[in-house]
């Protein structure tokens, strides 16, 4: 029988994209999202902010986590759609969407993270 | 003072004269030390000589008395009436298998799986003069939890991924393939992987974990999948890493 | 002999296939829970848009930085925040628990107890979570 060597290794980004969210997301969520708008604490200065962002291992940090974020994302709704819908005659129709939508995202983050600024 | 019978919803199903089952109450004693399985046994014995269902060995070692009671998978000789008092108690083949009639399920997709996995020591055997394969308890640990399966399919019934597409490979049949591939005497990993790195299956598998829930031996087939798949996993990367020669 | 079912002698009738229902997730708890926290992914790559337009209202100035600041503060944008931070922590303490499960760890050749692998993540989760918000805050 045939390998197919793509899965495994889509497998291994998925896993650890979900180490990777799973420590880091809820404390950035929860100090970006709610912490600050809301003045629960006081936002930081921009200048603190533009400081800690301009560094460059902040960026190739926060670039991890979003490609990781984004591959752990259309791994596990590939297969939600497959399972909780019924969707497994269109798999790869889903699978190039979820993994497409993807690689464009981590395509925006790298331009983003490393491009402006 | 508890009631002295419960009710057994049980399904029916015949064919050839119905389209799909349909359930038929009886009223069985209600006994503390009774199961399931012994309300069924009364009803066959006393009731109703139609009723068809699997059983033997009444003690959760062979696997065959597996059903779905209140919507639950059960081996049937485990799960005491008791539990279900005042009821009544619904009493269902095991789901995602065709019935073949009321409650007995047709197997073979799963023996032809476990087949697929070659669920025996694979090895270029030695002749008997040069003595036995030694293992020591460590390495006897290792599958240990993994050879307690009874092939009741309890877990089959219970994995969503299976109900969904009948191609995946299934929690008991990886869980017994992990147990050959972990055995220190074993030499047929690689033949199984070929099996199983194909996407119907280890890659199917989202770890729903309800097949480690239901599973009345504790062989945690959910942890034998993710695990296999690691090692997988692993190995796939090897391959890429590597020069040929050094896999 | 072959081991196709259809031989001429064999005139078993036919067995009733039961067919998985649309909404099989919603039949049990453990189903219900599974798809929650699959479904937590799509929290997480929301997040990841969200902070890629906040790191970009930074590079832009601070009354960009401002703006997002208010427009975060929005109903809406809270609302979908407060969703999102708990199906992060479903996902957090889910992933947590199964980890045991899917990984063996191993200390000097003996295995570790699933309860000590649970307890080093969220020791790891503190850690990281009061450097993010050391780094961030500055206290």
């Amino acid at each position: 029988m045939r390998r197919r060597p793509v899965e495994p290794l889509v497998w291994l980004l998925f896993s650890g994209g979900g180490v990777a969210t799973a420590l880091f997301f809820p404390i950035l969520l929860f100090l970006f999202g709610l912490a600050f708008p809301l003045g629960w604490i006081e936002p930081p200065g921009h200048a603190h902010l533009d400081a800690v962002l301009g560094h460059l291992l902040t960026r190739i940090v926060l670039l991890g986590l979003c490609v990781l974020g984004l591959v752990h994302w259309a791994h596990r709704f590939r297969y939600t759609l497959h399972e909780g819908l019924q969707l497994g005659r269109v798999d790869n129709q889903v699978a190039i969407v979820c993994y497409g939508a993807a690689v464009v995202g981590s395509i925006a983050a790298a331009y983003v993270l490393l491009f402006t600024g | 003072m508890m009631a002295d019978t419960i009710t057994l919803d049980v399904a029916r199903y015949r064919p050839g004269q119905e389209a799909e089952p349909t359930l038929q109450s009886y009223d069985v004693p209600l006994r503390d030390d009774w199961v399931v399985l012994d309300g069924l046994n009364y009803v066959k014995d006393e009731l109703d000589g139609t009723l068809s269902y699997r059983w033997s060995c009444r003690m959760g070692i062979c696997g065959s008395c597996g059903m779905t009671v209140n919507g639950e998978p059960k081996l049937t000789c485990a799960t005491f009436l008791t539990e279900y008092a005042p009821g009544p108690i619904r009493v269902e083949p095991l789901g995602n298998f065709p019935v073949l009639r009321d409650l007995v399920v047709d197997i073979d997709d799963f023996l032809d799986k476990l087949s697929r996995v070659k669920p025996w020591i694979v090895r270029d055997e030695a002749p008997v003069s040069e003595g036995e394969y030694l293992q020591t308890p460590d390495e006897l640990e290792e599958f240990r939890q993994y050879s307690m399966c009874i092939n009741c399919m309890l877990c089959y019934s219970a994995c969503p991924v299976y109900g969904i597409d009948e191609e995946f490979v299934g929690p008991a049949a990886i869980a017994l393939a992990q147990r050959y591939n972990l055995d220190s005497r074993d030499e047929g990993a690689a033949d199984r992987l070929d099996v199983l790195i194909h996407p119907d299956g280890l890659w199917g598998c989202t770890f729903v974990g309800d097949c480690t829930r239901v599973c009345p031996k504790h062989v945690d087939p959910a942890g034998a999948i993710q695990r296999y798949k690691l090692t997988a996993a692993m190995d796939t990367l090897k391959s890429y890493l590597l020069p040929r020669g050094r896999r | 002999m072959t081991t196709n079912r259809s031989t001429s002698f064999d005139v078993r009738p036919p067995a009733y296939r039961p067919r998985m229902s649309l909404w099989w997730w919603l039949s049990k708890w453990s189903y219900l829970l599974f798809v929650l926290r699959e479904l937590s992914s799509v929290f997480v790559a929301w997040f990841v848009v969200f902070l890629l337009l906040f790191v970009r209202a930074v590079y832009q100035g601070d009354d960009q930085y401002q703006d997002f600041l208010s427009w975060a503060a929005n109903p809406f944008v809270v609302l979908v925040n407060v969703v999102a931070l708990a199906f992060l922590l479903l996902h957090t303490v889910t992933w947590f628990g199964l980890t045991p499960q899917a990984v063996p760890a191993r200390l000097r050749g003996r295995p570790v107890p699933s309860s000590m692998v649970v307890a080093s993540q969220y020791v790891g989760w503190a850690a990281v979570s009061a450097f993010v918000f050391w780094l961030v805050v500055g206290w």
